[in-house]
């Protein structure tokens, strides 16, 4: 009798795979990324309609608008992350092998944050046109401000999907939850991009990129280390 | 009879104390140099954010020992659960008091009623993650919840030192702290610390009382919902 090898893979090897399995589905079906480019679209579209701002006051609100359009546009997709595993028991599946869950965890984060990130980026260019942006600060640290911000949403959505899908009521749970806890981080990101866009100089310690990074690590060590605990929840 | 008589001298008492302080408050403590008598609210405000800390801190141990406990002992856990519950309700309620309170000050003092500044906000915050924390409880069946709800209080309780530091680490539009904060700063006069002094007893009394009777009731029910489970077990 030959015993079969048993093979422990690394973590990031973990990663690595779950990471690569999201890609494929979505590349395969572009569910989440399509829905959340449409709606994301739809809200910019609507705020324009709605405020009809200059370009002075566009600066201003802009960074708002883009962030509250990111935030609403991924809720839907962070649910879908994880409703698709849930489907065919594959979530099942995924708490009874005996891997680490935070690699699971971690790697959908990044499958998020990687499609949230490409809706940013087809977004932005629409974005500078319909609001006539001109921004006057170091636009190179919008390269910074944005994905730190958009890690905190995705990390923390992705977290609260997981723990919002085991309740009744499944979808409605997820904004209840996450939008109190990712305030802060909202806050930090808005005021960040809107001293960039407005370049008035009043953050020159970059005191809202340290927030920020500083919420990301705190969120993030908390999540990865109670992740399994509610992947576990009977 | 004796623990009904235990229990009405209690509330006696509670209520006697919170009379109290009522009168301190109202009557013997001067009014503010600055402010006039719209300042005393100052003895209901501050100590309520004081103990609403309490009261968060209380649903953050509880939840920490319902996490240690699920798999070794599960009956504590449920009780630890129950005192999460109350300490959360309870920190609610008093967080609230401290939302109600301020703009009721701010009004007459900065003639706003509310400004975004970090004090506030984060005070705000606070009060919308253990509203969520509430709402998850409700909206989750099963056994499931108690681990679910003990997870998101520990993320709520990130955000009370950020609370907490507001007004120390940002110079902010709400005044700087009474205590802990600059030696310049705080009460002076002997009258107004007795009058917080005892409002804080008082209050904190008070909270305590009602988070024993909110404890009582949870066990009460979970023993409820333990036996209806036994029963529908024994029923096939």
């Amino acid at each position: 009798m030959n015993a079969t090898p048993t093979i422990r893979p690394g973590w990031f090897a973990l990663v690595w795979t779950h990471l690569r399995k999201d890609l494929r589905i979505e590349g395969r079906s572009r569910e989440s990324i399509n829905s959340m480019l449409f709606f994301a679209l739809l809200v910019v579209v609507l705020f324009s309609m709605a405020f009809d701002p200059t370009a002075a006051a566009s600066r201003q609100i802009a960074a708002g608008v883009l962030c509250v359009a990111t935030l609403f546009a991924s809720v839907s997709a962070l649910n879908q992350a994880w409703a698709r595993e849930i489907r065919h028991q594959v979530l099942d599946a995924l708490r009874m092998t005996p891997s680490d869950a935070a690699a699971l965890f971690f790697a959908k984060a990044l499958a998020n944050f990687f499609f949230v990130s490409l809706v940013q980026l087809v977004l932005g260019p629409v974005f500078f046109i319909f609001y006539n942006l001109h921004p006057l600060g170091d636009t190179w640290q919008l390269a910074l401000v944005i994905p730190l911000g958009t890690w905190a949403l995705v990390a923390n959505g992705t977290f609260f999907a997981a723990l919002s899908i085991r309740s009744r009521n499944r979808e409605m749970l997820l904004p209840l939850i996450l939008f109190p806890i990712f305030l802060p981080a909202l806050l930090a990101m808005v005021l960040g991009v809107k001293t960039i866009l407005t370049g008035d100089g009043s953050d020159p310690q970059l005191l809202w990129l340290k927030l920020l990074a500083g919420y990301d690590i705190l969120f993030m060590t908390a999540s990865l280390l109670l992740f399994e605990t509610v992947l576990q929840a009977e | 009879m004796m623990k009904k008589l235990f229990l009405l001298t209690g509330i006696a008492a509670i209520a006697l104390l919170m009379s109290w302080g009522f009168y301190q408050a109202m009557y013997a403590a001067p009014a503010d140099a600055a402010q006039g008598d719209i300042g005393r609210i100052f003895y209901y405000h501050v100590p309520h954010g004081m103990l609403c800390y309490l009261f968060f801190t209380i649903n953050f141990v509880a939840s920490l020992l319902v996490l240690g406990w699920q798999r070794t002992n599960p009956a504590r856990a449920l009780a630890a659960d129950a005192w999460a519950l109350a300490g959360a309700e309870v920190g609610v309620v008093f967080c609230s008091v401290v939302l109600v309170t301020g703009p009721i000050w701010g009004r007459p003092v900065w003639g706003i009623w509310w400004t975004w500044d970090p004090r506030l906000t984060t005070t705000l915050v606070l009060w919308l993650i253990y509203v969520s924390y509430l709402l998850v409880r409700r909206f989750t069946s099963g056994s499931q919840v108690t681990t679910l709800a003990a997870v998101l209080s520990i993320f709520g309780a990130l955000d009370m030192p950020v609370n907490y530091l507001a007004n120390r680490l940002w110079r902010t539009q709400h005044p700087s702290p009474v205590f802990g904060g600059d030696p310049d700063a705080g009460l002076k006069d002997p009258a107004m610390l007795h009058a917080f002094g005892w409002n804080l007893l008082a209050w904190a009394v008070w909270g305590l009382a009602v988070l024993s009777f909110r404890v009582y009731i949870e066990r009460r029910q979970q023993k409820i919902q333990h036996n209806a489970a036994l029963a529908a077990l024994n029923a096939d």
